[in-house]
């Protein structure tokens, strides 16, 4: 009698709580990923080994790439109050007015890459716009209107005005085919700054490559 | 799979009311667990994925006052150059240009574990004893010329992180004689 009984017992578990977990962790996951914005400048990064994630807070990203066989260069800063804290010194220094609609726009803007002239018209574009190619031209940066060494040294400053206790960190992410005098140039103008420590954006390979 | 309704419903054949069934209240939840380990994995992957990776490089203090650099002189049996020309090509050379260490006057090379990661790992492991101490070890000195592309200063830098060379330096001085190597490299 026993016997019997036993072969009819179900061969199914119960989920419930394999799903609540799942599904915690999947809110989780959903909720702390962040979406990707479209880069104004897309480039190519070189590989490295080396592991070394790069902070999320207080730091620059310069991208030195080509777009259209043209160099350009493009400046993104990861925190909000150092971008207002920059323009606002920038709008300064090269008497542009912005708007206070253009300076909200500005603070969501994640890198960008114009003259200090053309920044309000493209503050006016919609963000999806802004990422078109051929909109944005790049930032001066040769020794008659070096914008990149103002744009660097006023975010230095904003993020000291925030009362940032770490210096700000600056990164290259450089395209893997760019030649050395361009980026040997945003290192330059990086070091007359005193900026002797940076990170270069690099993806990951192994070791063994060829 | 489904599994809504389990319990064999037709116990009663005879007239009789039939009891309203008593519905299995288990709902098979595989599929669903199924989508959502497949969507956790998708998340996990992309945010930990997403963030770049990136490298350190520290460059030394930058004086525009020529009478405050010094001189340095390194031991010629220390110092390996290596240069990078156009289409990743490498030249390299351990000790002086002219009157190179053994084994060492320039020789072109490619990237790579089989290329001048070789030569790197040999001098990293033999200078310290020819220099018979362990603190002096290998001083590798990079020139990239006008024409080498990012992606080779990379490569190069990544070769002294895998090679753990002890000191190594980016110098954009070439003397004559290099001058004239770089010019035959990048023709």
């Amino acid at each position: 009698m026993a016997k019997i009984k036993m072969s009819k017992k179900s061969t199914s578990i119960d989920m419930t709580a394999m799903c609540d977990v799942a599904f915690l962790l999947l809110t989780f996951f959903i909720l702390t990923a962040t979406a990707k914005v479209p880069e104004p400048l897309p480039v190519d990064t070189p590989n490295s080994t080396v592991q070394t994630k790069l902070p999320e807070t207080g730091l620059v990203m310069i991208t030195v790439g080509k777009s259209d066989g043209k160099d350009q260069v493009f400046f993104g800063m990861k925190d909000r109050a150092v971008r207002s804290g920059a323009l606002d010194y920038m709008a300064q220094k090269y008497k542009v007015q912005f708007t206070d609609q253009q300076k909200a726009q500005f603070a969501l803007v994640e890198e960008f890459g114009v003259p200090m002239g053309a920044l309000p018209a493209l503050l006016d574009l919609k963000g999806a716009d802004r990422a078109k190619k051929g909109v944005q031209s790049g930032i001066p940066l040769d020794s008659l209107d070096n914008q990149l060494q103002d744009w660097i040294q006023y975010a230095r400053k904003a993020n000291i005005d925030n009362g940032g206790t770490k210096e700000l960190e600056f990164a290259i992410k450089g395209d893997a085919k760019e030649l050395y005098p361009q980026i040997k140039k945003v290192m330059d103008i990086l070091q007359d700054q005193k900026i002797n420590n940076f990170n270069l954006v690099t993806g990951l390979r192994g070791k063994d490559y060829q | 799979m489904a599994e809504l309704n389990t319990d064999d419903g037709g116990g009663k054949k005879g007239g009789g009311k039939v009891r309203s069934k008593k519905s299995n209240a288990k709902v098979d939840l595989t599929a669903m667990v199924d989508l959502a380990f497949l969507l956790i994995t998708f998340f996990m992957l992309t945010t930990s994925l997403s963030k770049p990776q990136s490298m350190d490089l520290g460059l030394p203090d930058k004086d525009d006052d020529p009478t405050k650099n010094k001189e340095v002189k390194t031991d010629q049996r220390r110092t390996m150059t290596i240069i990078l020309g156009k289409d990743n090509k490498i030249k390299w050379f351990h000790g002086l240009q002219n009157e190179p260490e053994p084994g060492g006057s320039p020789t072109n090379a490619v990237y790579g574990k089989n290329g001048i990661r070789k030569e790197i790992l040999k001098r990293v492991a033999s200078v310290p004893q020819v220099t018979g101490d362990p603190k002096k070890g290998l001083i590798v000195i990079i020139k990239p010329t006008q024409k080498s592309n990012y992606r080779n200063l990379v490569d190069i830098l990544d070769e002294m992180a895998i090679c753990n060379v002890p000191t190594y330096a980016i110098v954009n001085d070439f003397s004559d004689d290099e001058k004239k190597l770089a010019e035959e490299m990048n023709k």
